[in-house]
């Protein structure tokens, strides 16, 4: 039943970034066009999906279990610190040059698209290369 | 500023934007996990044991979406996307995107559509972080080179 569940949640969620428009990468650079000719519809997208996400999520807090039973992982981290604005900050680059998104992208590359398939291979040597830095640079601390 | 009228689609993303929220919403109290497109993907770079098979069906269901849209959809809404970019700018894009999202432990998903809908403070300031990049980088390329 749970990979049911996730299977149909990731469908849902990839229909919904393509009826939103998130998968159009013109429409996601015209909302990032502030100064130019700017379309706002992708502030819709973002305002339908808080809107009905605030309430569930407020519930998700007061439990420790999800509906199957087992653990309900929610962030623990609430820190502001450099990894998170830089992160966000080269993130919102890439954003801006190319229009795509993490899940647009992906849904891209599975509806055929070569500019779709060649930026997610992209992403994925981006994101190793997180995760060989973070071998080199932040080795676990060895405690006694 | 002026308003792209002939591209403005305020109710279909808006109706969009309610799957998304739906989605995320199912996906934490069914699975008890937040619906973060990088995380789920930078999870199967450094694979763990028992961590694999969630991360793998709720790709499959993203990759099933644009089939099912196809039948589904009418085909007024099916439009084609207007990809500009080079493929040079495509892998620069890619890359900074996959390394800033790891980094930053989210993207618009995680961040923008889950954090700010549990009201987190870590989350608004990445949203708030991502999108000035996207709106100076969008400037600093379609109106300053």
């Amino acid at each position: 039943m749970q990979r049911l569940s996730e299977f149909l949640i990731g469908l849902l969620f990839g229909l919904g970034l393509l009826l939103s428009g998130m998968t159009d990468p013109g429409k996601v650079l015209g909302f990032l066009d502030l100064f130019g000719l700017w379309d706002p519809s992708l502030a819709f997208v973002m305002g339908g999906a808080i809107a009905v996400g605030i309430f569930p999520f407020a519930l998700a807090k007061k439990r420790t279990t999800n509906f199957f039973g087992s653990a309900l992982h929610l962030p623990k981290n609430d820190s502001i610190d450099k990894r998170l604005i830089i992160g966000s900050l080269v993130f919102g680059a890439g954003w801006g040059i190319a229009g795509y998104c993490p899940g647009p992208a992906l849904v891209s590359m599975a509806a055929g698209q070569e500019k779709g398939l060649t930026f997610v291979i992209a992403m994925l040597i981006g994101m190793a290369c997180f995760e060989i830095a973070e071998r080199l640079f932040h080795k676990p601390k060895i405690t006694a | 500023m002026a308003i792209d009228w002939n591209n403005f689609t305020p109710w279909l993303s808006l109706a969009g934007g309610v799957l998304l929220g739906i989605a995320s919403a199912l996906f934490i109290l069914l699975n008890g996990r937040i619906l973060g497109i990088s995380r789920i993907l930078g999870g199967l770079i450094t694979p763990q044991t028992g961590d694999i098979a969630w991360r793998v069906t709720f790709l499959l269901g993203i990759f099933a979406a644009p089939l099912v849209f196809g039948m589904l959809a009418p085909a007024e809404i099916i439009t084609a996307p207007r990809i500009d970019a080079s493929y040079g700018m495509i892998i620069l894009a890619g890359l900074l995107v996959g390394l800033g999202t790891r980094y930053a432990s989210g993207c618009t998903s995680g961040h923008g559509v889950c954090g700010l809908s549990r009201l987190s403070l870590r989350s608004l300031v990445a949203t708030l972080s991502f999108m000035a990049a996207g709106f100076v980088t969008v400037y600093f390329i379609r109106h300053l080179l």
